[in-house]
């Protein structure tokens, strides 16, 4: 049997070095090598995918971003790697871990839990993004997009809107455009604060209406756009959303 | 300075006290009103019944304070229980008399009765009342409230030293051994007594006890500057006040950033002051989140019951900077 390939994330180099220790020695009963380490989310989220690693031993609280949001963003990948949550002492992450049935490992961790919970982990799989979703307490800071084996990160603060398009959301930012797969309805949901709904199909961000003007053509539905910062397009208001677009606006 | 006293169970009120005096004629005469509100919607109809009431209650009111008054140093000596049976007994005594005395013969034995229930109802909604403002104001309760906010340490910082020392058992036993040292100096202090002042110089050792365990943890990532030069170390002020602060730095300043963060500490005398001022890397998202006040607020109020309005918390954002300061008095220890 191949050794178990394991990847380490966690911010003090104390806790990594100890659990190599750990891992090291429960290698008799279940061989395992560390395919690599990372020091904070974004490093985790860079790193693991060219590892190879089967299993993430993921530390809950990291500066850069939390394992749980480093976790959602793995389970994009085509061969994701089985998470072990670790944590400190954090009663609601571990509430949430338990009633979405995540696997997580207290520290200072033990030889005997870790072998199990690496066994029970590697043949399971990758946690289903759903359950992930639920045991989250706070919207992500990033949405992400897989490109052949590579997770890209779009900070949410940088997005100006979101569209549903068929079978894919558009996600624009001033810069640039990306296809993500999630349903426009939870993101409207995890992102409420940050996003207003304009129409039917579109989610913009409330910090970056500029203003509105009347749509050409008048008489039909949708009589306004939407004007926005630093992007030319004009979205369309649907007659549904006007009044509470239009009232967010003026309380601004 | 103590603010430990006996604690004894149950007392009956003072009755020569002014302020239960006063509270038992307010609270009676809002009950007498409130009662005439029920009976008559009409508002003058009310006043009208309330003014024939307190035909009749006013005098068993007041000539059952002055009994008590008169009474009080008796009363005191019996048990709670039997205080407060004696002074149901005389309320219901002075008002079955002042009834008799005041309501023409030939009225009904019924209205005695009623009267007399309302007493008894009255006597004892008062008393429970007067108790519970007894305990609310006691000396064992500011006593408790001090012990209830003797700060924790948070139980991540618990868990992840713990897990840093184990992390060094075989590779370098002799500073796990310090490590472990420093981590029980702390829990010893945590678990003293919360009621004595300590001395400056007793708390900066703390912090340094603390600061090296934090640094064992978190290595380059966490730099501290000590600015201890001014320190009055012979100033005296309440048990850890300043190590919550500085694990409230690190918390928010340093472990949130993936750099190396700087925290300042700088204490200082000024005068008849003593000026403690600690001061971290500020994020904002962090803050917004997770709120530190928790911690703050506690130490705000452990400084009042210490010193009343003489001491000062304050924090403030400054270039990307959060810095908290702490203001007391300056009182020397006797050396």
């Amino acid at each position: 049997m191949s050794p178990l390939r394991v990847f380490i994330a966690d911010d003090e180099a104390p806790a990594r070095e100890r659990l190599r220790e750990l891992l090291a020695d429960i290698a008799g009963e279940l061989p395992n090598e560390v395919t690599g380490e990372a020091q904070n989310g974004l490093e985790a989220i860079e790193r693991l995918p060219p590892s190879g690693a089967r299993v993430l031993l993921l530390d809950i609280q990291m500066p850069g971003m939390g394992g749980l949001e480093v976790a959602r963003h793995l389970a994009g990948l085509a061969t994701g790697p089985a998470v072990v949550f670790v944590t400190a002492h954090d009663r609601h992450a571990v509430e949430a871990f338990e009633l979405n049935a995540l696997d997580y490992l207290m520290k200072p961790v033990r030889a005997e839990r870790l072998a199990a919970a690496l066994r029970k982990a590697a043949a399971a799989g990758p946690p289903p993004k759903q359950q992930l979703a639920h045991a989250a307490r706070q919207p992500r800071e990033y949405l992400s997009v897989v490109e052949r084996n590579r997770i890209v990160l779009v900070p949410v603060r940088e997005i100006v809107f979101l569209r549903a398009e068929l079978k894919y959301v558009t996600l624009r930012t001033r810069g640039a455009e990306h296809l993500i797969e999630e349903p426009l309805v939870a993101l409207e949901t995890e992102f409420a604060e940050r996003f207003v709904r304009v129409h039917r199909n579109c989610l913009v961000a409330r910090a970056a209406v500029r203003g509105f003007e009347r749509a050409a053509g008048g008489e039909e539905d949708p009589h306004w756009n939407v004007v926005l910062e630093g992007i030319a397009e004009r979205l369309p208001v649907s007659r549904r959303q006007w009044a509470a677009v239009r009232a967010l606006v003026r309380d601004a | 300075m103590s603010i430990k006293q006996n604690f004894s169970a149950d007392a009956l009120p003072d009755f020569r006290n002014l302020g239960v005096i006063a509270r038992v004629l307010l609270a009676v005469n809002a009950f007498a009103f409130a009662a005439a509100l029920v009976a008559e919607p009409a508002w003058g109809a009310a006043l009208d019944r309330f003014l024939r009431a307190a035909a009749l209650i006013e005098p068993i009111l007041l000539a059952t304070l002055v009994a008590l008054y008169a009474l009080s140093p008796l009363l005191a000596r019996l048990a709670y229980w039997q205080g407060c049976a004696a002074v149901l007994a005389l309320a219901l005594a002075l008002s079955g008399s002042v009834h008799v005395a005041m309501v023409p013969a030939d009225n009904e034995p019924a209205a005695l009765l009623r009267s007399l229930a309302l007493a008894a109802v009255t006597v004892a909604s008062l008393l429970a009342y007067l108790r519970l403002l007894t305990k609310a104001y006691s000396p064992a309760l500011a006593e408790a409230r001090l012990q209830a906010l003797q700060s924790r340490i948070r139980p991540h910082f618990l868990f992840n030293s713990l897990n840093a020392v184990m992390s060094l058992v075989r590779r370098d036993p002799r500073r796990a051994e310090r490590a472990l040292e420093d981590l029980a100096d702390l829990f010893r202090v945590l678990m003293q007594d919360s009621r004595s002042f300590v001395r400056l110089a007793d708390e900066i050792a703390l912090l340094e006890r603390y600061a090296a365990i934090e640094q064992l943890r978190l290595g380059e990532r966490l730099a501290i500057t000590w600015e201890l030069e001014g320190a009055p170390r012979d100033a005296l002020l309440p048990p850890m006040v300043l190590q919550p602060l500085l694990e409230n730095a690190v918390y928010h300043g340093i472990e949130p950033g993936t750099g190396t963060g700087t925290v300042v500490v700088h204490i200082e005398r000024r005068g008849a002051r003593v000026l403690a001022r600690i001061e971290n890397p500020y994020f904002e998202e962090h803050a917004r989140r997770a709120g530190n006040r928790m911690a703050q607020a506690n130490i705000r109020e452990r400084l009042q019951l210490f010193f009343d309005a003489e001491a000062r918390l304050g924090s403030r954002v400054a270039g990307g900077r959060y810095l908290v300061e702490v203001e007391i008095p300056y009182r020397p220890a006797e050396a």
